[in-house]
């Protein structure tokens, strides 16, 4: 294994290259990739993505990357990060244009905001910078304040009653914002996208240490 | 409490920062790459980079400057102007964008909208409108063919059925005016659609930037008042928070 070699999972879903450029600007050179043999030997995998859960699941499968990740990530323990869709996947299920299993790793569902029985209907997407509201002091927020704003995108949220979640954030109601089960570590909001507290918790990734 | 975002918008043309007065008469403003680095050092909530003549001219995409721009940046960056086919969403995305802003395209293909949405998710598809006020009516307005016998809010409501995630809603009118964004304009779509409306146009001042939310914007955009006013950003979310609106300031 490579000391500390992140690598970030190619499946031509959305914005590796912002991915990348935050993980650069904290002084890590992180590999775009989906080649199953550098994705062996990295340290810590970040599985990023923008866009459908279904076509994210497709992708995954049709590049051969779901046995990789199962062996890489639930067997070998290695760090993981998922950013927005990359931490949808990590759910049993999504209901997004219909039902599609996700990698399982957590017992969890993605449904779409419905603020049907609000009085007040907020808009979706949800977009933009909403506050983070931790649940406990997660290692990857050391030294970023509790409800700091993050930057958000998305339509669909998270919802499981594993006791995984790190933060919630209020949109309508509380929904999960952030979980971490053992070596994983997913994030609704895009660090990448959030300026000085992402690049931070970014960091707190790169510096995480592996030996669980 | 989600903020309201309060976003820079800047020109390109032959990849120079220009600005201008209703769309027209334009002045050199500075260097792309700097100006992002600037408006990132500001902690801004997102930017918003226009190439206005690409679609007129049919240039080709410069990636190369988009790329030197997302270097630059570690908020949401929005790239427009001359987005043509999946392939050009693409390329702009790879050189490390968020968003595209659809325009032309977007008039002409509506189904592209729909393409283009499914292909990259809604987050990703931001379909700008501009609007000019013919006899007391609004009309959609285009650099290449003047106004258009269409109707935004219509416009607006069609980009979101077919998958659009925001709208970027401009008054040619205001542009560069500073005299205020075109709230008449603004009541006509609030509570009309589903997706956010980010209002462009006319601000001269911090307090029209309260007035464009107090009336249905859900973010401002804005050019004129960060070039040639001594104002920043962070002035205006000030102003927006002593107006008890959710706004998100950072000091440097």
């Amino acid at each position: 294994m490579l000391n500390n070699q992140i690598v970030i999972i190619d499946y031509n879903m959305g914005n590796l290259r912002s991915v990348q450029k935050a993980f650069e600007k904290v002084g890590c050179d992180a590999v775009i990739t989906n080649n199953h043999e550098i994705i062996k030997n990295a340290s810590k995998v970040v599985l990023p993505g923008v866009g459908a859960f279904k076509d994210g699941m497709k992708n995954l499968e049709e590049l051969g990357l779901i046995d990789i990740l199962n062996e890489e990530i639930i067997k070998n323990k290695k760090p993981f990060l998922g950013i927005c869709l990359g931490m949808q996947l990590i759910a049993s299920k999504s209901y997004e244009n219909g039902e599609t299993d996700g990698l399982g790793w957590v017992d969890a569902e993605v449904v779409k905001f419905d603020f049907t029985d609000y009085d007040k209907k907020l808009k979706i997407p949800h977009v933009g910078w909403n506050n983070v509201n931790y649940k406990n002091n997660n290692v990857l927020f050391d030294a970023i304040a509790n409800k700091s704003d993050f930057y958000f995108v998305h339509s669909y949220h998270f919802q499981t009653k594993e006791d995984i979640v790190t933060s919630t954030t209020d949109y309508g109601f509380d929904f999960v914002s952030s979980v971490n089960k053992n070596n994983i570590y997913a994030f609704q909001f895009h660090p990448e996208k959030s300026q000085i507290v992402g690049l931070k918790l970014i960091e707190n990734f790169v510096n995480l240490n592996g030996e669980l | 409490m989600l903020k309201h975002r309060v976003i820079p918008c800047v020109l390109l043309k032959n990849w120079q920062l220009v600005k201008s007065i209703h769309f027209d008469s334009f002045r050199t403003i500075g260097h792309p790459t700097s100006t992002a680095r600037i408006y990132n050092s500001r902690n801004v909530d997102e930017l918003i980079v226009l190439d206005i003549d690409a679609s007129l001219n049919k240039e080709e995409i410069n990636t190369e400057i988009i790329t030197d721009i997302a270097n630059e940046c570690f908020m949401p960056l929005t790239i427009g102007g001359g987005i043509k086919t999946i392939d050009d969403i693409y390329k702009v995305l790879n050189a490390g964008a968020d968003k595209v802003a659809i325009n032309s395209k977007a008039l002409e293909d509506l189904d592209f909208i729909k393409q283009a949405s499914s292909i990259f998710g809604s987050q990703c598809i931001v379909c700008s409108i501009d609007v000019k006020k013919i006899d007391g009516k609004y009309k959609v307005f285009t650099k290449k063919d003047g106004v258009l016998d269409i109707n935004p809010l219509e416009l607006a409501k069609k980009y979101q059925e077919y998958g659009a995630g925001e709208i970027l809603l401009t008054s040619v009118d205001n542009e560069g005016s500073t005299k205020g964004y075109d709230l008449e304009l603004i009541k006509l779509f609030k509570d009309e659609l589903e997706i956010p409306i980010i209002l462009n146009g006319g601000m001269g001042e911090p307090h029209h930037a309260v007035e464009a939310i107090q009336n249905g914007a859900d973010a401002v955009a804005a050019a004129y008042i960060f070039h040639f006013s001594q104002y920043t950003p962070n002035d205006i979310k000030r102003e927006l928070v002593k107006c008890n609106i959710d706004s998100r300031i950072i000091d440097n």
